[in-house]
């Protein structure tokens, strides 16, 4: 089944009616996903990264975003710990670099943006469909519509998006949208990519990049680990990452699991149909039951016993 | 209001006169006092008072939110977008407002008429909780005016929130529907009643439908975040029927809780069939609550054995977990147990306020507690406390206002007694 019409049928359980007359089966929810079989995605191969920042610094400027309180070539950042937490994109920086020192091995940088999940969780969790996977792989999203109930925030299971919290009147999800105004939909190369002095990104076909990737690591065993990362990872991801140390040691989810976000819902979504079908009937008919010979009317209720009393 | 009573004065509690006359609108919002008289019981009360410092500090930290945004009143965290507001306000507030459902179920579907007298406070409940849960959200939202949107403008119909808020808009107008029976009888608009009484089976069953189907994807909006909510609070199969179970007892003993401060502290407005029938309804609603309960004590650890997650016990989650358990479930149903044996309506209230706090606890646990259990706990920001204070003082307000007027607790009689 492609992933549209999924996606359209989902949306057919969830509105109700029509639904009921094509109760899912297991099967409808259960296919795994290639996305958009088009989709650009891409490689980022961190045995090669250096931490320079100049991708965070391309970023800022292709997306217009207000000055950072560090400049680019300050490096303390990399020091910077939040909440125990080490740096994450913002509203106002939709990439981060950070270093991670591995026991044993030189520090790695790992850049983290938006992956552009297959089959986006953001996407899946948004009630006004704010969010559109393109067919060029990006996962854009409309701020016109958005409501801000941050769902999405809460759905995304690499906690990306950030809100503009700090807006009275138009507080808006911030996050990388693959240059998709910009570039990608001229087929360019975003900003970040292009800006890497030591080539750490290979732009290209989501589909070409996982060969890429695994020739990769063929050819170099000792090299790298055994995994792309984004290959399987919520179903798929447009990013994807090759690391030299475990991925866990560079600051990555590993229990994420390899079925889609929305996979997790499809226990709920299914019960939906049934029980606008068959409740009204069962507690329609539990009512005849019960009151079956009973004096039916309310005569008995608040209504009228004043009158009795008098 | 007990002082006025000492000195004969009545409330206001039907729709004529003693002498054939009807009342006046004025005179029904005044309880039937003079304006003076109800000054001065307002005043006497002191728990205003501290409504009043409530709304004092409350008021003007709401508009100031609405000036400046979210992130003056908040830690505007991007790891914790939910914070209180959805927390407590949305998250605890429907589950302890299915009461409305619950006793409309039980009167009107099963047709037991013995439950009657506390239907109308079950309903008002309902609809006050769920009214608030929406004002909490609308504090919340970051563009509350876009409120719409997913009814009317764009849709995003395969996400469990949009089924949300189709249910609660439509529950809510259901509920509106089955209180203003109360409501047309006060003002004396006969016509409307009898219109809704006819509608009531109708009401009753989309009541059902509505709750079962919201109060469930409330658990399932959590689904989406696996690895967020911590493994003993997470449930993929299961999260849609813990949170449905458990709104059953939560409901029921919000009920019995809240007539509970109501016999205590307005039986003045109750009338003797309010008052003789309480203890015996009590009772009966401990019943089914803890019914309710143990059916989801057993579902809570099915959920556990069914992800294999006992290991996840022996952590300092587990014995948190455990206590959740332990007080919010195993000793309310023990308490509800001995209370119903025993006939005893002080242990049954006993165990109604257990399970609701153990309600609360669970609801947060999952939206605030154990949500992000591998990052940095959230400590709500204090303004975002006060905010939730001062709204949930707006919501006793509202109550209050309500039970003081409309025939809830009392039977609305024809013509007031000399
Ligand atoms: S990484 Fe997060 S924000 Fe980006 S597409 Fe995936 S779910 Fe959406
Ligand atoms: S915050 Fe906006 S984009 Fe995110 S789920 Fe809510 S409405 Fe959709
Ligand atoms: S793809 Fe574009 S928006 Fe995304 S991180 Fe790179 S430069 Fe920024």
């Amino acid at each position: 089944m492609s992933k549209i019409t999924r996606r359209k049928f989902l949306a057919g359980s969830m509105a109700g009616g029509a639904a009921i007359a094509m109760a899912p089966t297991k099967k409808a929810f259960g296919a795994n996903l290639e996305g958009f079989p088009d989709g650009m995605g891409v490689l980022v191969d961190m045995t090669r990264c250096v931490g320079c920042r100049s991708c965070e610094a391309a970023c800022n400027k292709e997306q217009n975003l207000p000055e950072p309180n560090k400049s680019f070539d300050d490096f303390s950042v990399f020091d910077e710990i939040k909440h125990g937490e080490k740096r994450r994109p913002t509203e106002k920086a939709y990439t981060v670099v950070n270093r991670y020192e591995p026991e044993g091995s030189e520090p790695v940088y790992r850049k983290i943006q938006c992956n552009h999940c297959n089959e986006p969780a953001c996407l899946t969790s948004c009630f006004v469909n704010a969010y559109t996977k393109t067919p060029e792989g990006a996962v854009i999203y409309n701020d016109k519509v958005c409501v801000g109930c941050r769902n999405c925030m809460i759905a995304c299971p690499f906690s990306i998006p950030a809100y503009s919290y700090s807006s009275a009147i138009n507080p808006i999800i911030k996050k990388c949208i693959f240059c998709y105004d910009t570039r990608l939909k001229n087929g360019q190369t975003p900003a970040c990519v292009e800006a890497c002095p030591q080539q750490v990104m290979v732009f290209g076909k989501r589909k070409e990049l996982i060969k890429i990737a695994h020739d990769r690591i063929r050819r170099s065993p000792g090299k790298y680990v055994d995994q792309v990362y984004g290959e399987k990872e919520v179903g798929g991801t447009g990013w994807l990452y090759l690391s030299g140390v475990p991925f866990q040691q560079a600051g990555f989810n590993v229990s994420l699991p390899s079925e889609p976000i929305i996979n997790n819902v499809k226990d709920f979504l299914a019960i939906v149909p049934m029980v606008l079908a068959i409740w009204p009937a069962l507690f329609t008919g539990f009512h005849l039951l019960a009151t079956k010979g009973k004096s039916h009317g309310h005569g008995d209720d608040h209504s009228h016993d004043g009158q009795e009393e008098h | 209001m007990k002082k006025l009573a000492a000195n004969g004065i009545k409330p206001h509690d039907a729709e004529m006169r003693a002498d054939g006359q009807k009342f006046s609108l004025m005179e029904k919002l005044l309880l039937g006092l003079t304006l003076d008289q109800y000054v001065q019981q307002v005043i006497r009360n002191k728990f205003n008072w501290i409504l009043a410092l409530i709304f004092a500090v409350g008021i003007p930290l709401i508009i100031y939110r609405f000036i400046f945004g979210l992130g003056v009143v908040t830690h505007s965290s991007y790891d914790y977008p939910w914070g209180l507001f959805l927390g407590f306000g949305l998250f605890c507030m429907v589950p302890l407002s299915a009461s409305g459902f619950m006793l409309g179920t039980t009167v009107e579907i099963f047709g037991r008429h013995d439950f009657e007298p506390i239907e109308r406070l079950a309903l008002l409940n309902g609809l006050l909780g769920y009214f608030f849960a929406v004002v909490y959200l609308l504090v919340d939202l970051g563009q509350p005016w876009r409120l719409a949107y997913p009814m009317v403008y764009s849709f995003g119909p395969a996400a469990v929130l949009f089924l949300v808020g189709w249910h609660v808009a439509t529950y809510l107008s259901v509920q509106v529907a089955e209180v203003s029976t109360a409501f047309f009888e006060w003002i004396g608009f006969r016509r409307g009643y009898e219109f809704i009484r006819k509608g009531t089976i109708g009401l009753t069953v989309s009541g059902i439908i509505l709750s079962t189907l919201h109060q469930g994807a409330l658990g399932a909006l959590f689904v989406y975040a696996p690895g967020k909510v911590h493994p003993l609070w997470y449930s993929a199969p299961f999260q849609w029927i813990h949170f449905f179970v458990s709104s059953i007892p939560a409901g029921l003993c919000m009920v019995i809780c809240v007539s509970t401060v109501v016999i205590y502290t307005m039986k003045w407005r109750c009338d003797q069939r309010f008052i003789d029938s309480l203890d015996r309804i009590t009772i009966s609603l401990a019943k089914g609550a803890s019914m309710g309960l143990f059916t989801y004590l057993v579902i809570k650890f099915l959920a556990v054995a069914h992800d294999n997650e006992w290991a996840y016990l022996a952590t300092g989650w587990g014995a948190w977990w455990l206590f959740e358990i332990f007080f919010g479930v195993i000793l309310a149903l023990l308490v509800l147990g001995v209370g119903i044996h025993h006939k005893s309506v002080a242990l049954c209230r006993l165990g109604a306020l257990i399970t609701v706090l153990g309600i609360l606890l669970n609801r947060l646990n999952t939206a605030l507690i154990a949500f992000n259990w591998n990052l940095y706990p959230e400590i709500p920001h204090i303004f975002e406390v006060i905010i939730s204070i001062t709204i949930f003082a707006i919501y006793i307000a509202t109550y209050r206002f309500i039970l003081n007027r409309l025939p809830i607790l009392y039977q609305f009689k024809n013509r007031a007694e000399a």
